[in-house]
């Protein structure tokens, strides 16, 4: 098994196809594999997101309503903050709109946001990293030291920040929301990618081909790349949940996106938050409740692949062993033990 | 001994050394973030609301038709003498400002950590003492739910229950509008402030203003601190000083709490420097949740209203507090932990 999965840097040269699949089955061999509470935390996982990306994708065929319909189609108005009923199952809120269909509605601006979040991060961070962690010397010390300082700063006023900037310049749309969320999640791509890649840097296959002659672009897309990118499925996805979180935060402080374009959990709650004086729950819960589970999903799914890809987490079922019992080789002297 | 102080004084002033261009660095991307917003900070926060001529005269008075090489060196002499300048909006003095917002931000974070560390120790050592037990799966679950849950829900959720439904605790401000007016506040602390005073009632008030805001924050970042904690009680537990002290017939219960978690909680120091920029930001928005009159709240409000001095101050301040913070973190550590000078 074990010589069956590590394959990728000895593949022949155009060997494409197969390093592919290599990869593939480096992925999902041990998900196969994967036993016990690694298993469970990731088949909940990919539940929960799974379930999310159908709400996301059918958004206008499961949804009663549109998000931003708040009369039905005789013209008549719905009913405002009115508790749930058989018409709306989760209520409606105070601009009169139906609270189910902005939830479900919610879940497609939610992932839109943070796949192009991660996309973004990963495409600067990912070079970034792979340059400055093969490289060194005095690039990779300026990198390091101006991706340090924007990781400690705390991530929420520098996104709030830039979507504030950006809202200004092309406005408050999907764009500059997802490029607010990437600044903060590329410091973490780069820092992994780049550490990693110094300690494949040493590697004798690495060594090997840098003997060979080849050229520092072919070690570091075929050789070094390659190691590096397994990593990044697990945080990758720990950070779109993370970026579900900030997205939220964004809106419920009026930086995220454009009320009118789309309907958006974390907005949603900041209305809800005046409801809560006068005992209006259903407005706020709903909108919550999925941002909670959402992560909850994408965190199990992100654990689970962890556990189940790094060797070091992984624990297979262990067959049990029985010893005999000390009274009873105390009462046997003439055992075998 | 004395050896061992000049090496933690060199690595003090080494740490010291490291921290400035770090200083510099953060107040030149501060600046230029700044500056790539279109137009200056006065036509953006005055711009339409002024004639022409006004507008250029007041931009002209403050500096923002000189070269931006003049306006940066400018920016970081006064940073450097403590004068963040005045806001637009308001003609508020930033340092006043950050003076009194930072306290009332202060005295909920520091709160809020305490009940962080608190609580996600004591679910961290349970959980990672009772391994794979239901205790244990309640534990991590509590932790991940927790840290899957939005501040300003979880916010939500205590004022419609404690607030609204048992009408235990007030929902919004740092004390009742009476407390707020009549007590004297030297330190804008106003726990210390009620302390200072002799006052029960206004502390009782100032606590119960406190409780929810504080434990908000606190439980989500403690989420961070079950999972640390728990984890290191794991490893700690099958380490070979625990196995030496069970063989030598040391009780079960001092193996668990003097040989294991004592040593498990040494890396929670770290932590809770790391956590700093979370609780900054968790800061914001329990500050918006719970219109708590801090820092967070003011940068929002002064966002809004386009005051990029105000918002410049605002930040300048905050990366000053971040580098200040990450070196005594670090310093606390080497003074812990001998093995971090030599490294």
């Amino acid at each position: 098994m074990r010589t069956l999965r590590r394959p990728t840097h000895r593949a022949a040269p155009g060997a494409v196809g197969r390093r592919g699949a290599a990869g593939l089955g480096r992925l999902f061999g041990p998900v196969r594999d994967a036993r016990g509470m690694a298993k469970w935390v990731l088949w909940i996982g990919l539940g929960i997101t799974v379930l999310f990306i159908v709400l996301a994708v059918f958004a206008p065929l499961v949804a009663p309503y549109d998000f931003d319909q708040y009369r039905n189609a005789e013209g008549i108005r719905f009913g405002k903050q009115a508790p749930p009923s058989a018409a709306h199952l989760f209520g409606t809120n105070v601009l009169s709109t139906d609270v189910l269909s902005r939830v479900i509605f919610g879940s497609r601006t939610a992932l839109t946001v943070v796949v192009i979040a991660v996309v973004f991060a990963l495409a600067v961070g990912l070079p970034l990293g792979l340059i400055s962690g093969y490289f060194g010397h005095k690039l990779d010390r300026v990198l390091v030291l101006v991706m340090d300082a924007l990781f400690a700063f705390p991530y929420l006023l520098l996104a709030i920040v830039i979507a504030f900037l950006l809202s200004e310049t092309i406005g408050r749309g999907v764009m500059s929301a997802a490029v607010a969320i990437a600044v903060v999640y590329i410091p973490q791509y780069f820092r992994v990618v780049r550490n990693h890649v110094i300690s494949v840097r040493e590697e004798p296959y690495v060594e090997a081909a840098r003997a060979l002659g080849a050229r520092p672009r072919t070690i570091i897309v075929r050789y070094v790349l390659f190691n590096v990118i397994q990593t990044v499925p697990v945080i990758a996805t720990l950070n779109a949940a993370d970026a579900i979180l900030t997205l939220a935060a964004l809106g419920f402080l009026g930086y995220g996106i454009q009320p009118t374009d789309a309907a958006e959990w974390g907005y949603d709650i900041q209305r809800a938050i005046a409801d809560a004086g006068s005992g209006i729950w259903w407005t706020g819960l709903w909108p919550g409740v999925a941002i909670v589970l959402l992560v909850t999903g994408l965190t199990l799914l992100g654990e689970g692949l962890n556990d189940v890809l790094n060797p070091v987490l992984r624990r297979r079922r262990i067959e049990r062993v029985d010893l005999p019992s000390r009274e009873a080789r105390v009462l046997e002297p003439g055992g075998e033990a | 001994m004395a050896k061992q102080s000049t090496s933690l004084r060199t690595y003090a002033l080494t740490r010291l050394g490291l921290a400035l261009p770090m200083v510099l660095l953060l107040l030149t991307l501060v600046f230029i973030l700044m500056r790539v917003a279109p137009g200056d900070p006065i036509s953006a926060a005055l711009g339409g609301r002024l004639p022409a001529e006004e507008l250029a005269r007041r931009r002209a008075a403050a500096g923002y038709d000189r070269s931006l090489v003049v306006q940066y060196f400018d920016y970081l002499g006064d940073v450097a003498r403590g004068d963040f300048g005045q806001t637009i909006s308001d003609n508020r003095s930033v340092t006043g400002l950050i003076v009194q917002n930072g306290a009332a931000t202060l005295e909920l974070t520091l709160v809020a950590m305490l009940i962080a560390v608190g609580v996600g120790t004591l679910v961290g050592l349970v959980s990672g003492r009772l391994r794979d037990t239901p205790a244990d799966a309640a534990g991590r679950l509590f932790g991940i739910v927790i840290y899957a849950a939005p501040i300003f829900f979880l916010g939500f959720l205590a004022q419609l229950v404690f607030g609204k439904w048992l009408g235990l605790l007030p929902t919004s401000g740092r004390a009742s509008p009476v407390v707020v007016f009549t007590m004297d506040s030297p330190t804008n602390l106003f726990i210390v402030d009620a302390l200072i005073g002799g006052d029960m009632e206004a502390l009782g008030d100032v606590l119960r203003h406190l409780v929810m805001p504080a434990t908000t924050l606190g439980l989500v970042i403690g989420g961070v601190f079950i999972r640390l904690v728990r984890v290191n009680v794991l490893q700690t537990l099958q380490g070979d000083y625990v196995e030496a002290a069970r063989a030598r017939g040391v009780r079960e219960r001092h193996v668990v709490f003097r040989h294991a978690f004592k040593n498990a909680l040494v890396p929670v120091i770290t932590v809770m420097g790391l956590q700093f920029a979370l609780l900054l930001s968790g800061a914001i928005l329990t500050e918006q949740t719970f219109n708590w009159p801090g820092l967070g709240s003011e940068l929002v409000r002064y966002l809004d209203n386009r005051d990029y001095i105000a918002v410049q101050g605002i930040i300048t301040f905050v990366a000053l507090v971040v580098v200040v913070v990450s070196m005594l973190i670090d310093l606390i550590n080497a003074w812990v932990d001998p093995r971090v000078r030599y490294a």
